[in-house]
């Protein structure tokens, strides 16, 4: 028997096989998970408040190298030498917080271990996004109906064309420009995503209804600039301010712009870096997507053999696959989402093995590769047509 | 929230302390100061509290002394009081709730728990013989109203079983330390003279104190009605403690101890002078086979009966409700809540939860005998 209209050549029979060895993976890493998985997420947590809080001390210690002092140490090489390791350690602390420790905590990954600290439901990250909204559109509606056209807000984010099934509009033809914008702002841009504004500006809905909604993300929005463009560069400025008004040190102004351009350039590398990942994950050469009759009646076999279609890995090492949240495996994170982050190198070399004796496609590849593909995708699928470039 | 008290009004110091709290944590959005503070000291934490191991003791085979020294949110208790403790085995944190055994005169700020090793008990095993000195627990504040009162001179009458001797511990040390230690009756349950909790410390505080009467009962198991002279009988009861009629009785032990010593007081018209510390059970039984339940869902005030393959999302929509809910296949947790009591069946693996106040996902979990759930 064959129903299904997945792109495998695959029996209906084959599909549900291959379904439950899948089950069979994870029923083992469920049942495996103890001591070690909790000292992993734990411990990088620790580094990660450590790193961000070692990136703020020494944005700040930088001020005191400024040449202005006119003390020994005082160096516009030593200045610019701590206040770029201070952005870096601030940046790295940034992208682990919102890719390794945030994005899985909020898939639920750590709740098996009933630790009232690190909980999907309580944990907020530091992103201008609520996180229960963005649980909802990511862990619900991005994560069950993967690529599929008209389903997934994921697909170009409402923005842009990444499939040649997209109905082409002549807005696309400046898509390689909103990519470039969306990887500068990529934060806001996600956080805009939850809104749902088209919803709003086509009159699907009233101001009223979108309107809490609105609220509640004008209050986190408020706290994260509050935090990282005003709080910080205000303290430094009060640091500074008593020698200022003995005539002595740097000028106010410039000690509030060094710590802001920190901060500013942490939170610029942390969206490029996760655009980078992201766009990695989904829509480079060769994945596959989905329309909705495609979908009907979809067993949780079938679920699984989509999620392999349309999803790619990157390759890299150890600390490349931590900084990217594991999303390196994303292949295995969509398989299983709410599996611990940490397992997902363990699980890639069985279920590629697994693809192979199927013969299911395994995409996967370089990050110059994925990104590269994904790039000329942006391209391509900016001019009418390009089915040939998107055949799936 | 719920607020049963009015709140009183904060004074000038408490608005003060929050002004800047809200200042210190607007640069740390969204964690707050404390999570960094964290870092340098667990126990200078505020947002959570947590009590590092100090020293392990012994007291029996199967019974450990844990000296605790809490983080700056502590607060006083009463002698009697207990606290919960949250312990991480096999990387899963669980809660248990423990008397404090130490009385509250102790002057360096510490206090110490007594925790038995129950027989399969995973928590309490872990807690006996993995805890080591320097490790850091969470714990939350003192609760319970199992504490004698405050001024009032009553003469009490202490009968514990087992590990039911750490409040009794408790507390007559703090009346000693507040030296209005006045005529007391202890009767002890164990089965063995070795198996006693504090057995030489209540020895030797009735040798030090003649107004402190202590009459250990060796038995070999509690509750079994088989052992001569063991458990509580009202002429053994005559006999210890003849004057019983006029003591405040203060109570701890198994379930079996504390239900006959319920009728009995009960029968004598002197249930008010009765005080009792029981813990719920902290799982339930798993039932032999797959069955339905009773399903409460706390929140809402709905209780229905469910079978054993009927989703729980699925029975509460039944019941008129509308939980949070999302793929309805368990990838999202969008419908996750907490188990409030009683067992539910993960539908996919077969494997049922009985932890009271795990985080279950009720589109895939069915019950399994009676449950309640936190919706």
């Amino acid at each position: 028997m064959n129903t299904h209209a997945l792109p495998v050549k695959l029996t209906d029979a084959q599909i549900e096989e291959f379904g439950r060895e899948l089950d069979a993976m994870r029923e083992e890493v469920i049942d495996s998970r103890g001591e070690a998985d909790r000292r992993y997420i734990v411990t990088l947590i620790r580094i990660q408040r450590s790193m961000a809080l070692a990136g703020r001390i020494l944005i700040l210690a930088s001020i005191l190298l400024l040449p202005a002092w006119e003390h020994g140490f005082a160096s516009t090489a030593g200045f610019w030498l701590l206040l770029a390791l201070g952005t870096l350690s601030l940046a790295l602390a940034k992208i682990i917080e919102n890719m390794e420790i945030g994005h899985n905590v909020l898939h639920a990954q750590w709740d098996w271990m009933n630790d009232p600290t690190i909980q999907s439901g309580t944990w907020e990250w530091d992103h201008v996004c609520p996180s229960d909204q963005w649980m909802h559109s990511h862990n619900i509606r991005h994560h069950t109906w993967t690529n599929v056209l008209g389903k997934d807000p994921d697909i170009g984010y409402g923005l842009l064309r990444m499939s040649a099934a997209q109905r082409w509009k002549p807005f696309h033809l400046g898509q390689p420009i909103y990519a470039l914008l969306l990887a500068l702002l990529f934060e806001w841009g996600v956080a805009i995503q939850e809104l749902e504004l088209g919803k709003f500006f086509t009159k699907k809905e009233h101001i009223e209804t979108v309107g809490p909604q609105l609220r509640r993300t004008g209050r986190k929005i408020a706290a994260q600039v509050t935090k990282d463009y005003i709080a910080w560069p205000l303290l430094g400025v009060a640091l500074t301010l008593p020698f200022a008004l003995a005539g002595v040190g740097p000028s106010l102004l410039t000690v509030f712009l060094a710590v802001l351009g920190a901060g500013a350039v942490a939170c610029l590398a942390r969206s490029l870096w996760t655009y980078l990942i992201i766009f990695c994950g989904h829509f480079p050469e060769d994945v596959h997507v989905f329309s909705k009759a495609q979908v009907e009646n979809e067993t949780r076999a079938r679920w699984y053999v989509r999620q392999m279609l349309g999803s790619c890995n990157i390759g890299g090492g150890r600390l490349f696959h931590v900084l990217s949240g594991n999303l390196s495996h994303q292949i295995e994170h969509h398989l299983f989402p709410d599996l611990p982050s940490n397992r997902y190198p363990g699980l890639a070399v069985r279920v590629r093995a697994l693809a192979s004796r199927y013969g299911i496609p395994y995409n996967t590849g370089s990050l110059t590769r994925q990104f590269g593909t994904t790039l000329m995708k942006i391209v391509r699928l900016s001019l009418p047509g390009g089915g040939a470039a998107a055949a799936a | 929230m719920m607020q049963t008290h009015p709140t009183p009004k904060p004074g000038f110091a408490r608005k003060a302390l929050d002004a800047v709290t809200r200042l210190t944590d607007s640069f740390s959005y969204p964690l707050r100061l404390s999570h960094y503070v964290e870092l340098v000291n667990p126990l200078w934490a505020t947002h959570a509290m947590q009590a590092r191991v100090e020293q392990v003791w012994d007291e029996t085979k199967n019974a450990r002394t844990l000296t605790l020294k809490p983080g700056l949110n502590w607060r006083g208790f009463r002698a009697g009081q207990h606290i919960r403790l949250g312990i991480p085995v096999d990387g899963k944190h669980f809660t248990r709730t423990y008397t404090i055994s130490s009385p509250p005169e102790r002057e360096d700020g510490r206090f110490t728990i007594t925790v038995k090793a129950i027989e399969g008990g995973t928590i309490s095993h872990h807690l006996v013989r993995n805890v080591r000195v320097g490790d850091y627990l969470p714990i939350g504040l003192p609760h319970g109203d199992f504490h004698l009162p405050d001024a009032q001179p009553v003469s009490p009458l202490f009968i514990t079983a087992g590990s039911g001797a750490t409040p009794a511990m408790s507390m007559l040390r703090s009346m000693i330390a507040q030296e209005r230690l006045v005529d007391t009756v202890h009767i002890h349950y164990a089965p063995h003279e070795f198996d006693v909790i504090f057995g030489k410390d209540f020895q030797q505080l009735a040798r030090e104190h003649p107004r402190y009467a202590y009459h250990p009962v060796y038995t070999q198991q509690i509750g079994e009605p088989a052992v001569a002279g063991g458990h509580f009988s009202a002429e053994q009861l005559n006999r210890l403690c003849p004057d019983w009629q006029s003591r405040e009785v203060y109570a701890c032990g198994p379930q079996s101890l504390l239900a006959a010593l319920e009728l009995h007081f009960g029968n004598a018209g002197r249930a008010r002078h009765l005080h009792t510390e029981r813990f719920r059970a902290a799982f339930a039984e798993i039932p032999a086979q797959a069955t339905g339940g009773r399903v409460s869902f706390a929140r809402a005030g709905v209780q229905v009966d469910a079978d054993a393959t009927t989703s729980l999302l699925r029975v509460a929509e039944q019941a008129g409700m509308n939980p949070p809910h999302g793929c309805r296949m368990g990838i999202c947790h969008a419908c996750d809540t907490r188990l409030v009591s009683g067992c539910v069946r993960d539908l996919r693996t077969g494997k049922v939860h009985n932890e009271a106040g795990s985080v279950i996902q009720p589109c895939v979990c069915a019950s399994a005998g009676d449950c309640e759930l936190d919706l």
